[in-house]
């Protein structure tokens, strides 16, 4: 049981969480078993290649996984206090958009292409907090400044395919952070972003964070991502968490195998880790089957230096030193 | 905006004049009034006099030109061979209550077709889904002047709710309606369910759930705008497909349209009557597109922006 200090510091605490998606071939283990807590005003970063559940762990969070084929099937989201998944559909869409936000990776088709930016972010305020249009459209014209749009008077009356990439992630942050959200979730927000518009996007998150004082889960694939912005990191794979710690521990003396090859897998330069689109291919392999998944370790069949327990037990996610957790049997 | 609705009436327009010079030259090749109409045993000079008083001796383009200034100015398309009338004067006569039953018919096909379509895409897979499925295959299947037969036996001799001829009132129109468009019915259902399952997948559906919307605003505001966009521009085209399909309905229910004339002067080779029902129907086409694009770009503004 979380004792008392804790509970007053976490916002988002994930237990044992398992979503499968079934399908005519079988069943797909998305996630399975995760664990992990978001404190509040801190910033989580979620990492992992593509497919290992990043994605399907935010939106078990939001509850809108589709279904079918997808079933949140174990766990508990408690989420200030409360478990999420407990909650009325109505009581969820109270949450969403205002106590806890998302964006998504791609904002060329994340926003509607028939309705004016402005619609878009004045919505949540019609829908959360009551204010008739006109209301609202002020709210949105002072959110898009807030954001960093030029000339919001004339951008909130704009289609979003008449905006920049770069523009319309804005805009999406400009919805997500409207109503002050404890939580705001970023689903890989730079990703389809070239190098110099990742690096004003995350600047502009990371202003906002310290603004407001919400805590940010950010999901990604690029470590550089990670290193800007997060305290602390979760590593996943496979649809589990392997290792789990502060970001400058993982930099330092990362323990898993997947770990270590991820950072060995990003250019350096001199001690700065660049930030670009560094796909995480250093690593050989491929990612076990989610619907057959492997006995042992699931990343057995990609470790370098996998022994014959491996094969065989399942390593269970253990604190190898404070705030510092790891499952591999070779880790300690 | 402007300029896009002035670029498309120019557009259907030039449509137009393709279409009067294509309905022109393709009867003028097939067919030879003074052979249809002269009785079989007309001698040589008997024909050679009556295409001079006709003007049918003159050089084709001439007469096209001929043609497409006394329509154009006039709105003069010729005498009637056979009823000897202006052909405008026949057409006019007819065409409002074929038009008439045109429109009621998208109007009801669309009544029905986009909320149907609409709950068959949300409860995918359900049996309402397949049930309404069912009915949209039935509707296809059916023959119309079947179909028309029977909804004259059931509704109107059985249970005596409606009339099953003439066109006096509202109650008139119904039946004949209903037959005409269950042809196309079933087509835009299945137009917008598919385009609501479209829709359904795109991010910014995901988006709007994320935003805490109500499932009502997910559906009726974010998905639908965009879902119906491909059934919006295809019922221009669709005006023509049921002022073609008219004719038929027209028959089962003595409905007082064009059909019948469209059909004798066909059979008969009446030119005037021929090119001005095919100029009439095409305006009509066109005009229907035009309103459709003008539609969709009033939803999209990615039509209306460029
Ligand atoms: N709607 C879905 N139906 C079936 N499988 C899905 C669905 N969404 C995700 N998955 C599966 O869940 C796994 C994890 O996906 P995801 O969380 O999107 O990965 P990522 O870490 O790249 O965000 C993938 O193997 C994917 O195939
Ligand atoms: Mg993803």
């Amino acid at each position: 049981m979380m004792n008392q200090k804790t509970t007053e510091q976490t916002l988002l605490s994930i237990k044992n969480l398992s979503t499968y998606f079934h399908t005519p071939e079988g069943v797909i283990r998305a996630v399975e078993g995760v664990n992990f807590d978001i404190l509040k005003g801190a910033c989580l970063g979620v990492l992992g290649e593509s497919g290992c559940g990043k994605s399907v762990t935010a939106l078990s969070i939001m509850q809108l996984i589709p279904s079918p084929p997808g079933e949140i099937s174990s766990g508990s989201i408690q989420f200030a206090g409360k478990d999420l998944l407990r909650f009325s559909s109505r009581q969820m869409r109270s949450i969403r958009g205002k106590e806890i936000s998302m964006i998504f990776q791609e904002p060329m088709t994340s926003l509607n292409p028939v309705y004016t930016v402005g619609n878009q972010i004045g919505e949540t305020y019609r829908i959360h907090e009551g204010l008739d249009a006109r209301q609202a459209k002020e709210k949105s014209i002072e959110m898009l400044s807030l954001v960093g749009i030029p000339s919001p008077q004339k951008r909130v009356d704009e289609y979003p395919h008449q905006l920049s990439g770069g523009m319309r992630q804005r805009v999406m942050i400009a919805m997500a952070i409207g109503c002050q959200p404890k939580l705001l979730i970023a689903d890989e927000p730079t990703t389809a972003l070239d190098v110099t518009i990742q690096a004003q996007i995350l600047d502009l998150m990371a202003g906002l964070q310290e603004e407001m004082g919400m805590s940010i889960m950010m999901i990604t694939h690029d470590l550089g991502v990670i290193a800007e912005i997060s305290d602390k990191v979760v590593v996943m794979y496979a649809g589990q968490v392997v290792e789990q710690s502060s970001i400058d521990e993982l930099f330092k003396h990362p323990l898993h195998p997947y770990s270590r090859g991820l950072l060995n897998s990003i250019p350096k330069l001199g001690d700065k880790f660049v930030r670009g689109k560094q796909p995480l291919r250093e690593i050989s392999g491929q990612v076990p089957d989610l619907i057959n998944l492997p006995s042992g370790c699931l990343f057995a069949s990609r470790c370098p230096k996998v022994e014959k327990k491996c094969l065989e037990n399942v390593p269970q996610l253990i604190e190898i030193a404070p705030g510092h957790d790891v499952r591999c049997w070779l880790a300690g | 905006m402007l300029a896009y609705i002035i670029r498309r009436m120019f557009q259907a327009v030039a449509i137009c004049l393709v279409i009067s010079a294509m309905s022109f030259f393709m009867l003028f090749l097939n067919t030879d009034p003074a052979l249809m109409l002269l009785p079989p045993e007309a001698e040589v000079a008997d024909i050679a006099a009556f295409k001079k008083q006709m003007g049918l001796d003159r050089p084709v383009l001439i007469q096209y030109k001929d043609f497409l200034g006394r329509v154009v100015f006039h709105g003069d398309f010729g005498q009637s061979f056979v009823y000897k009338v202006p052909a405008v004067q026949l057409i006019m006569e007819r065409f409002p209550a074929t038009l008439r039953l045109a429109l009621a018919a998208i109007v009801f096909i669309n009544l029905v077709a986009i909320p149907v379509g609409v709950i068959s895409a949300v409860k995918r897979g359900s049996f309402v889904d397949n049930i309404f499925t069912f009915f949209a295959l039935m509707g296809q299947a059916m023959p119309l002047y079947w179909l028309g037969i029977m909804l004259i036996i059931i509704f109107g001799v059985w249970l005596r709710w409606l009339p099953i001829s003439g066109s006096d009132s509202f109650a008139h129109l119904i039946l004949p309606a209903i037959t005409l468009g269950s042809w196309i019915l079933p087509v835009n259902m299945r137009l917008v369910r598919s385009g609501m399952l479209d829709v359904l997948n795109k991010d910014y559906i995901r988006t709007a759930r994320a935003k805490g919307l109500p499932e009502w605003l997910v559906l009726g505001k974010h998905a639908f705008k965009n879902a119906i966009l491909p059934l919006v521009t295809v019922i221009g085209m669709q005006l023509g497909l049921l002022l073609g399909g008219a004719v038929v309905t027209e028959t089962v229910f003595a409905w007082p349209g064009m059909g019948q004339l469209v059909l004798d002067s066909i059979h008969m080779g009446d030119y005037p009557v021929v090119q001005a029902v095919v100029v009439v129907f095409a305006v009509c086409v066109v005009v229907g597109n035009l309103v459709a694009d003008i539609l969709a770009a009033l939803i999209d503004p990615r039509i209306r922006l460029n």
